[in-house]
């Protein structure tokens, strides 16, 4: 941030008109009319989709079918898709306050979810690298609601997504795919499927970055079994294992350039990690929202709960920190939409995020006592939610290692 | 079908804790949030199908301070064409007589079949612009309109009436309608619609563009003033009733028999 320094005050009637004047001091926090109408537009759907909705699909372990309807009827999954293509040409800041707004409005992590599965791994990654005729296959069905799913993580390789095993071979005119991946969410249902594999194996590359390549696959496809795996939470979205026998794939479905996968996987992963970060913080407002409430109703004693400051002191500090993890979430997609590097800013907002995400949900809980436990209250539903972002989209430990490592210049420390 | 549509920008005051400011006449607005009356949005919806069935235009019109941007804005991005903001300190205070000479004087100017508005506002009630807009224009209205279909020259409107009864009334056109909630679902403001309403003008006029003098407006151009607005004082009315059930049982039956509810 510029520092203001006022050295001709008296030339100006006030510090005001001095700072627009001059441009000096200038860093705009206010929204601009349409960002504030995308916040607006995505509190009104939150609002229609409240806890109670996610608690039944939750419980039922359902797809929230409406909301998504909803959501694609307002174009909200064609952001970051360009107005030619039937979106609304925005950035990654505009989903970030869309995601934001939906969790923290009501919707819990669902409201980030379902727009970081088609939005993010399809509509961005596509918008970002695809060719012409990508373009047009895929950005207006996305835009329209599209679902889409990204296979990267492998049960041998995890965080190191270098050593993937998954293996296309070229054959003809076509590529044929084997392989094994797991957690992939989404896979049920995409009609789409970003499928991260090597052409060339670790061993024979000649750089480990090299070697990696993106696919475009149509699901369902006979050829990728997919197998459920039950989890902690987000239960009305369900996440897979997935098979690849044999996959045959055209060359025309290859997403950017054959071997160089790694460097476009990056403006894929980043914003990954920016909506995750979004969904921590609106999971920890939500939260604290709900625990607010509470403790300014529930007496057990004299005062509500909320005078004590053992209540009360908890939930000012993650609120502060959450602001805090914010500011910085939204420098990381300032970055990002300008095309410059944002990988130190995506790891540092996901870890300050996650902590004061968890934070306040864990405050929360507390400050409902024994309720906190009960499915009712939501707070419990948050707190499995919130849960996950610890872990994924990259582990709290593995955002730290980055930061030691590409931020401070330690050694590597794994 | 060109149909004009007058729209309010109000405060949320449903669930807001509300103050009364320091004149004693108006409510402390600092920290409510503004959003469109949720009348006129339901009006506004009903124009924006209307137009994309017979084709034509929708004007949504609003008489406010400049903040009222933001909810013509939410009328373009749904649907509407053209906006206008009638804005001047003179209109302050303008009761819905003044508030309906001020939109008379720019609508009598405007091509219209149709104009519709919300059946009252969110925070004065009153519910009468709409009325008096049409007495002055000179054409037929309807209140509390649930239900609108079209015929040559003509529309067919169900009005809403106390009792769950409906009436069905037949409007010659053109003519203004207040809009009932619950007439249509509203959309969703889409991200599509955010981008066109940012390419559209708002055309903004103040007193002297409308051809009205200071007399005609405002509290001077007014029939009602507020005297005063306040809280009315909490009463409380309960009584415990004591004694064993069928005792308490006895007791019930005969206060309402003796209020006649049962």
């Amino acid at each position: 941030m510029n520092c203001l320094i006022i050295k001709r005050k008296g030339f100006y009637t006030n510090r005001f008109e001095y700072v627009l004047k001059s441009g000096w001091g200038i860093m705009d926090f206010e929204l601009t009319a349409e960002q504030k109408m995308i916040v607006e537009t995505a509190a009104e759907i939150a609002h229609d989709y409240g806890p109670e909705y996610w608690r039944e699909k939750d419980k039922n372990h359902e797809f929230p079918e409406d909301f998504w309807k909803s959501l694609a009827e307002a174009g909200f999954p064609g952001i970051v898709i360009p107005e030619k293509y039937g979106g609304g040409g925005m950035g990654m800041f505009e989903m970030l306050l869309a995601m934001e707004t939906l969790v923290s409005e009501g919707c819990g992590l669902a409201g980030e979810w379902f727009l970081c599965l088609s939005s993010v791994f399809g509509g961005l990654s596509i918008t970002k690298h695809g060719n012409d005729a990508q373009k047009e296959k895929y950005l207006p069905r996305i835009a329209k609601g599209m679902e889409f799913c990204l296979a990267l993580t492998e049960p041998d390789a995890g965080t190191n997504t270098l050593n993937i095993k998954t293996l296309a071979v070229e054959d003809g005119n076509d590529y044929v795919v084997n392989g094994q991946k797991i957690f992939i969410s989404g896979a049920d249902r995409a009609k789409g499927m970003l499928l991260v594999t090597r052409t060339t194996p670790l061993e024979k590359a000649p750089k480990r970055t090299l070697g990696l390549t993106l696919f475009l696959v149509d699901l369902p496809n006979p050829a990728v079994e997919i197998i459920p795996i039950e989890k902690h939470g987000i239960n009305y979205s369900k996440t897979f294992e997935v098979y690849i026998s044999d996959l045959r794939v055209p060359r025309e479905s290859v997403l950017g350039e054959v071997d160089k996968g790694w460097y476009l996987l990056l403006d894929t992963l980043n914003p990954e990690r920016m909506s995750f970060s979004a969904a921590a913080c609106g999971l920890g407002l939500l939260a604290i929202k709900k625990a607010v409430e509470y403790a300014k109703e529930r007496k057990v004693f004299e005062a509500p709960i909320g005078a004590h400051q053992a209540i009360q002191f908890p939930l000012a500090e993650a609120k502060a920190k959450i602001e805090a993890a914010r500011l910085l979430n939204y420098k990381a997609a300032w970055l990002f939409d300008r095309g410059q590097e944002c990988g130190a800013e995506a790891n540092m907002a996901k870890v300050a995020a996650v902590e004061a995400g968890t934070e306040a949900v864990y405050h929360a809980m507390q400050t409902f006592g024994g309720y906190g436990y009960a499915v009712e209250y939501d707070v419990e539903r948050w707190w499995r939610e919130v849960n996950l972002i610890r872990l994924a989209p990259v582990t709290h430990q593995m955002a730290l290692a980055f930061i030691g490592q590409h931020v401070l210049g330690l050694p590597k420390s794994y | 079908m060109d149909i004009i549509v007058c729209v309010k920008h109000v405060p949320e005051t449903a669930e807001a804790e509300l103050k009364i400011d320091a004149s004693g006449k108006t409510i402390e607005k600092t920290g409510l949030v503004f959003d469109i009356n949720e009348w006129d949005d339901y009006a506004l919806e009903e124009a924006v199908r209307i137009k994309e069935k017979f084709s034509g235009t929708v004007t949504a019109i609003t008489v406010g301070p400049e903040d009222s941007d933001s909810t013509l804005r939410k009328c373009l991005a749904r649907g509407a064409d053209k906006a206008i903001r009638l804005t001047d300190l003179k209109f302050t205070n303008s009761d819905a007589y003044a508030t309906a000479k001020i939109l008379y004087s720019i609508i009598k100017n405007l091509h219209f079949d149709l104009i519709l508005t919300g059946a009252q506002a969110g925070d004065d009630g009153s519910a009468v612009v709409g009325p008096v807009l049409a007495g002055l224009l000179g054409v037929p209205h309807a209140t509390m309109v649930k239900k609108i279909e079209f015929g040559e020259g003509k529309a067919v409107v169900n009005r809403e009436l106390e009792g769950g009864l409906e009436e069905r009334l037949e409007v010659k056109l053109p003519a203004v309608f207040t809009v009932q909630t619950g007439i249509n679902e509203p959309r969703y403001v889409s991200i599509m619609g955010i981008r066109k309403a940012m390419q559209k003008e708002i055309r903004v006029m103040g007193l002297a563009d409308i051809g009205l003098n200071e007399s005609e407006v405002g509290e001077a151009g007014s029939w009602l003033k507020i005297e005063k607005l306040y809280v009315p004082p909490v009463e409380k009315q309960a009584e415990f009733l004591q004694g064993s059930p069928d005792e308490i049982a006895t007791k019930i039956i005969e206060i309402l028999k003796s209020r006649g509810l049962v």
